[in-house]
């Protein structure tokens, strides 16, 4: 019944207590989270909003058409209507967009002083808040992720994060006491579909404020908000050429990283991919960081406060339907509160509402993509296949669009493929451990090392697992948790170089 | 996490038809609740009208739980609900809000009362006995105050405003319940912080772990500070996405409030009719 280890002192003198209580036999002691009083449907207004019917390249300053003509679609994962057209850029946009760069680095945004370009890095995060609640939506209706999310997280942190780079634009020299921070030049950029804005921003920000220009390649499946963003960047009078922004498939992003002109690359996305694109760039001069996948382990020791522990391992690996690189995919629970545990998390994803992601009370919103259904699917039936027990929210989705219910596996091994690869969806492994050099060994037993999480009451375990785990960041009774002043980063496959902080401007400068 | 959780709440979005349901539910889980030395019995009776019917009949209101009132109250209280009455009265005994007074005064004050005609007690723990550790001492002044209520329903009030952690709410929560509460309640709204989210979550954890280990359901009254609709709604959805369904009725969960009701009937109002009232249109708190 208590959920701390610590004994509650107390020694009643009475030992019978008079009760007129009616006891709820063992079997039937349920939480009921039925229907009693039901939410009605609360969906943030989206007609306002109007979105265009074709989408250009941004370069130059300008909305261009792609030389080759085409356009492919972009949808609303959760509807399966059409949004838009996006522009597919080639080789030789891409080489236009370079070239653009190129020319406002060395003319124009190389030579102006820092406290210049710190005024339009203010400039467009004051417009990004001004119009929060639009590109919100917009994120929304483009990816899938749910409005409570994109409104009171993604627009947020976007924000803060050109404010928080804005402020080192005229104080590089002394960021790094005894070196003189110089801009690399030309930087592509390469970002995924999870969060859309706020990898913009990640990427965007710190470049523009070292003095680079950058060329950005959003994902194929969320380039809406990117196009807005470039629409702020003219708004904001940004200088012609110091944003370029080609949207595209993987050629499109092939061709970015294998430009020559190109100073620097940042890929934020999958490991796979980051492999193929550290090939490529292997013997250039192309400086590279790069942003992979994860597996993280968030841990659950006995003696932690396991409700609020329950809340931080839903928070870890729910949110964003599980699109999160960082997310706590892997949950070793101490063997003592196994149960426990089991029986408050399956209550607690009885209560996560699934559903029209501009609704202001869903939790859970669309798949991205119909081809990250498929592969969650797969990942999660081999789960099942192998031998592990799946529970998941009983929840009636939507009849369009791509559903995954909040799932998690119990009765999973290290030999599963799901305790070892990134399912990148809304699903945990649960696994146990009995002490916690057990722990930190099966956390550290896998090609990832981005996030983990620690759960427990006693500080000086906190500490100790924090320097065992090889993690770039390690979560301590909390999870998920974002600022643009901390750095983020992976170690082995989850990659290498860091966003945020210090840290994030040191990847976009040459110290010599 | 708790203060992170208990925010989520206040974020749903309660519209249309689960609005008007919401703030009808809140009426009938209102302990109206008139605590003060001016009290009068004419004070009370009306206090006892308007849990009746909290608002004219044509807007379909439930009445209130209960009507909340000191020990010397009760008889008037009685007196006008009559024997048997939709609305309970309840009555906060062992020397409230303090509770500094001898067990034996306490017991005393809580048999009067209920022969009075109190249904509910609503006592306060031994805030200085928690404080200095002798939880025992905590555990057999309920237990007692228990045996004294007879069939009266016993709610206990641990003043979390005076606890101030969250460990000490989880404990005295137990303590409460294992000593034989059949409600906990945070405060008695004499001090400040009165109810809060996060207090009142760790309270409802407490609620779903005891229901675990023992198959009792122990009911929940925040009190003190609520004063809005939008915060009553805020409540209610922890309750229901905490404890379920079956604690979303007044005999698991009550608001102790006096202003809160007025602001309710007013969102009701508007609801009904399409559009605000000023503050006369509604009978005084």
């Amino acid at each position: 019944m208590k959920t701390k280890s610590k004994a509650v002192k107390f020694s009643p003198k009475r030992a019978v207590v008079a009760t007129s209580h009616a006891v709820v036999p063992l079997k039937d002691r349920k939480l009921n989270f039925g229907n009693k009083w039901d939410f009605a449907p609360a969906p943030e207004d989206s007609k306002n909003y109007v979105i265009a019917p074709q989408h250009e390249l941004f370069i130059n300053g300008k909305f261009v058409a792609p030389t080759s003509g085409k356009y492919f679609e972009s949808i609303n994962p959760a509807t399966e209507q059409t949004l838009t057209t996006i522009a597919a850029a080639n080789a030789e946009d891409v080489d236009s967009a370079v070239k653009s760069a190129r020319k406002a680095y060395d003319k124009v945004w190389s030579k102006m002083p820092g406290r210049e370009r710190g005024k339009y890095l203010y400039r467009i995060a004051r417009i990004i808040q001004e119009k929060a609640r639009e590109l919100a939506v917009l994120e929304t209706m483009d990816g899938g992720k749910t409005i409570k999310e994109s409104r009171d997280v993604d627009l947020p942190l976007v924000a803060a994060h050109f404010f928080y780079y804005a402020g080192w634009a005229d104080k590089l020299k002394y960021a790094f006491p005894g070196k003189t921070p110089q801009p690399l030049g030309v930087a592509g950029q390469i970002i995924p579909w999870n969060f859309p804005l706020l990898m913009a921003a990640w990427k965007i920000a710190p470049a523009l404020a070292c003095g680079n220009t950058v060329v950005l390649k959003p994902a194929e499946t969320t380039s809406l908000t990117a196009m807005r963003l470039a629409q702020i960047f003219q708004e904001a009078e940004l200088p012609e050429g110091v944003v370029n922004i080609v949207t595209g498939a993987g050629e499109t992003g092939a061709a970015l990283v294998n430009h020559p002109d190109i100073n620097k690359l940042a890929f934020t996305g999958s490991t796979e991919v980051g492999k193929r694109i550290a090939q490529a760039v292997a013997g250039t001069h192309k400086k590279l960081t790069l942003e992979l996948g994860g597996k993280a382990a968030n841990i659950l020791f006995e003696d932690a406060p396991i409700d609020q522990a329950i809340e931080g391992v839903i928070n870890g690996i729910y949110f964003n339907q599980g699109h999160v690189c960082c997310a706590g995919s892997r949950l070793f629970v101490q063997e003592g509160i196994y149960k426990t545990v089991i029986k408050k998390l399956r209550d607690r994803i009885q209560t996560l509402r699934v559903g029209n992601p501009l609704d202001k009370n869903t939790d859970i919103g669309a798949i991205n993509s119909r081809p990250q259904l498929e592969k969650i699917r797969e990942l999660v039936q081999s789960g099942v296949d192998e031998g592990a027990e799946l529970t998941q929210t009983q929840c009636t989705l939507p009849a369009k669009g791509y559903w995954f219910a909040p799932s998690f596996l119990t009765g999973v091994t290290h030999a599963h493929r799901v305790a070892s690869e990134e399912i990148f969806g809304p699903v945990l492994s649960v696994m146990t451990f009995r002490t916690p050099e057990e722990a930190f060994e099966r956390a550290n037993n896998i090609p990832y090392g981005l996030s983990a999480g620690v759960w427990t009451d006693k500080g000086s375990k906190i500490f100790k697992m924090v320097n065992k785990l090889r993690a770039g960041v390690v979560w301590a009774n909390t999870y998920n948790k974002f600022d643009p002043t901390s750095p983020f980063g992976g170690y082995k496959e989850s990659g290498f170089g860091r966003e945020g902080g210090l840290h994030g401007l040191a990847a976009y400068c040459r110290l010599d | 996490m708790v203060e992170e959780r208990a925010a989520s709440f206040s974020k749903r979005s309660i519209k249309t038809s689960a609005k008007l349901a919401g703030l009808k539910m809140a009426v009938s889980m209102c302990d109206l609740t008139t605590l003060e030395g001016k009290d009068t019995p004419g004070k009370v009776a009306y206090l006892c009208r308007k849990a009746l019917q909290p608002i004219e009949a044509k807007y379909d209101v439930p009445s209130c739980a209960a009507v909340c009132v000191y020990p010397n109250m009760v008889k008037y209280a009685r007196k006008f609900l009559g024997d048997v009455s939709p609305v309970n009265i309840a009555a906060v005994a062992t020397g409230f809000p303090s509770g500094q007074y001898p067990l034996r005064t306490k017991l005393e004050e809580v048999r009067r009362t209920v022969a009075d005609g109190a249904d509910e007690i609503d006592m306060v723990i031994d805030r200085a006995a928690f404080l200095a550790g002798d939880h025992g001492k905590v555990f057999d002044e309920i237990a007692a105050t228990k045996e004294a209520c007879g069939p009266a329903h016993l709610k206990v009030i641990l003043e979390t405003g005076e606890l101030v952690t969250y460990d000490n709410v989880r404990l005295a929560s137990e303590i409460a319940m294992q000593a034989g509460g059949d409600f906990i309640k945070t405060s008695t709204g004499k001090v400040s912080p009165a109810a809060t989210m996060p207090v009142t979550l760790v309270m409802l954890e407490a609620i779903r772990d005891y229901f675990f280990a023992t198959g009792i359901r122990i009911g929940m009254k925040p009190a003190g500070g609520i004063r809005t609709s939008k915060q009553a709604f805020a409540y209610l959805v922890m309750v229901k996405e905490t404890l379920g369904d079956d604690w979303l009725n007044p005999q698991m969960f009550r608001f102790g409030a006096s202003t809160l009701v007025n602001d309710v009937l007013m969102q009701i109002a508007k609801h009904v009719d399409g559009n605000y009232q000023g503050p006369d249109y509604f009978s005084l708190p």
